[in-house]
């Protein structure tokens, strides 16, 4: 494999994804992890993204991207119309994560989960010690400005996913752009979470 | 700015004529247009760009008469269609009045104008006779095919009629069919116009035309192409200067604007020709038997669709469903809802983030995509 420069939680996503599969990012951004993958794994990309300044970013980067609240479903892709649907650092923002998560899990073939953790360490500090809501590196939104709507740790979604029947085909833990080996649901940062439809 | 000039474009002459989509015969068939910028060797950069109802092939520049292009703002030196990069073409629709062949055209068999005797066109016809032209000027495959309303209408022919003559295709405030509304907006402008006792059931040539008719029917276009908030902030409800209270003149500004606009359409404007074009606009509806799924099928073109938020004459769902068939069709396709407050005459006027996203589009299309060399 090439050495794929860039943030740790896409080199991870990259790992998971097969050369010249394709691939929808929901809430793609301005495309930083699309284009990775069309660079790395020739995939044939597809984003869907709400803001203005980022669809502009995309196309200049040459990506195709719908503008579009994924709030509202995926009804217009078949299932099964893509090899990989990720959800990176977008579950956590929209309003019915389980509708969307089950729209994913039908469009793709394997869908990537990308959350940050909300109950790690030093989140857990803040709220111990400091009595105050938690703002880190990987939470860096003040109660009245984040755009997060739902609050989950490792381990919560560990255990929505053996509940739902959802099976996880890998998964990875990261803390300070490093992979987390133990004990996750206290360290990690982020949670990236490679799920098979069934 | 650089000064244009229209060409014009001959073919389809007996016995060879252009079977039109009715199965009538029509030639020869003249198309003016206009070029700028410069064709590379590989004739690999030509960007063909379509008119709306109105419009003409004076898109950029400035022409004879010291007009300025209808699409300026787009397409020049460093705009959001560059023609330092690319090369530019507009051409008049057939059926058309400002040099192509249209109703107000001589018959060559009678030698007189066609009138009403001119035959049925649609959008189908016209993207057939623009093929004729990209064809003549030696082009085997456009980069990118760009129009906005009709113009929307004649891109989405382009990506079904030949879709292998085109790599990118631009639909902009434009729509798959025309709904009852929109046809309702169309059969009173084109009954303002019957209604004209100087139609004389179109043959009006050599006598008075239906001035009046026609600038009704310009009048009711205007009101469709603004929106409640640019009408608001343009004219509010400020009269003029020289108003007769209560005689009926044109007391308010909206008025006079819409007067003027009228008359001013009736100078350059051919009547029958406004029956025409409007009537191919009606009858437009590119899934024509196919399904939403079916259209775009084993198309291998990239997709820029552009809608305006106050564009209510042409909505952002109707863009959305032109998405939605390049989903189910698996087109490599991108959408923008473009925030605006000039309703449909949007994509003419606020062309500030249109144009960027058409720049960077014709980029990726031309460069190869998807690898961030255009990050800004």
């Amino acid at each position: 494999m090439t050495q794929i420069n860039g943030k740790l939680e896409h080199k991870v996503i990259a790992g998971w994804i097969s050369s010249g599969a394709s691939v929808l990012d929901l809430g793609c951004g301005d495309g930083e992890l699309l284009e990775l993958l069309i660079r790395e794994k020739q995939v044939r990309a597809q984003g869907i993204e709400l803001s203005d300044q980022a669809i502009q970013k995309c196309v200049a980067g040459g990506l195709s991207v719908f503008q579009e609240d994924i709030d509202t479903g995926l009804s217009e892709f078949g299932d099964k119309s893509f090899d990989y649907v990720i959800l990176n650092q977008t579950f956590q923002q929209v309003k019915k994560p389980e509708f969307v998560l089950k729209e994913a899990l039908r469009v793709g073939n394997k869908t990537i989960v990308g959350f940050p953790n909300f109950v790690n360490a030093s989140a857990r500090f803040q709220i111990f010690f400091k009595g105050r809501v938690p703002v880190t590196k990987s939470l860096p939104y003040e109660w009245y400005d984040t755009p997060n709507l739902h609050f989950l740790g490792i381990l919560d979604f560990k255990e929505y996913c053996r509940k739902r029947g959802i099976k996880v085909e890998d998964s990875a833990f990261i803390r300070k752009n490093r992979r987390v080996k133990l004990f996750a649901n206290l360290f990690a940062e982020l949670g990236l979470f490679l799920l098979m439809s069934s | 700015l650089q000064k244009t000039q229209t060409e014009y474009f001959t073919f389809a002459y007996p016995p060879e004529e252009l079977t039109l989509e009715s199965g009538e015969k029509l030639g020869p068939i003249t198309l003016a247009y206009e070029t700028y910028g410069k064709l590379n060797k590989e004739k690999s950069n030509a960007v063909l760009v379509l008119h709306a109802l109105s419009g003409d092939a004076h898109a950029a520049g400035l022409g004879d008469d010291e007009s300025l292009g209808w699409w300026d703002s787009l397409i020049g030196p460093g705009k959001g269609i560059d023609t330092n990069k690319y090369f530019v073409i507009c051409s008049n629709v057939v059926g058309g009045c400002k040099g192509s062949t249209g109703p107000s055209s001589i018959n060559p068999k009678t030698t007189k104008p066609y009138g009403l005797s001119f035959p049925i066109i649609t959008i189908g016809d016209m993207v057939q006779a623009q093929w004729r032209l990209i064809n003549h000027l030696g082009i085997m495959k456009l980069l990118a095919v760009v129009g906005g309303s009709m113009g929307g209408m004649q891109v989405l022919q382009w990506m079904v009629s030949y879709p292998d003559k085109i790599r990118s295709a631009i639909p902009i405030a434009t729509t798959l069919k025309h709904t009852p509304q929109q046809i309702a907006f169309n059969e009173v402008g084109r009954q303002a116009i019957m209604a004209d006792p100087h139609w004389r059931k179109g043959n009006y040539y050599t006598s008075k035309p239906p001035a009046k008719g026609l600038a009704v029917a310009r009048m009711i276009g205007h009101i469709t192409y603004m929106s409640d908030t640019s009408m608001a902030e343009k004219f509010g409800r400020k009269t003029r200067a020289d108003k007769e209270p209560f005689k009926f003149s044109a007391d308010f500004e909206v008025e006079g604007y819409l007067r003027y606009r009228g008359d001013n359409f009736v100078k350059r404007f051919d009547a029958n020709s406004y029956l025409y074009i409007t009537k191919a606009i009606d009858y437009f509806n590119i899934l024509n038997g196919h399904s939403l799924g079916s259209v775009f099928k084993g198309l291998k073109v990239k997709v820029l669709v552009l809608a305006f938020k106050s564009d209510w004459l042409y909505p952002a769902y109707q863009s959305q469903e032109i998405v939605k068939a390049c989903k189910l069709a698996g087109v490599d396709a991108s959408y923008c809802e473009i925030n605006s407050t000039y309703g449909h005459d949007s994509f003419l006027l606020e062309i500030e983030q249109e144009a960027q996203l058409i720049s960077h589009f014709l980029y990726g299309v031309a460069n190869g995509n998807g690898k961030g060399e255009n990050r800004q």
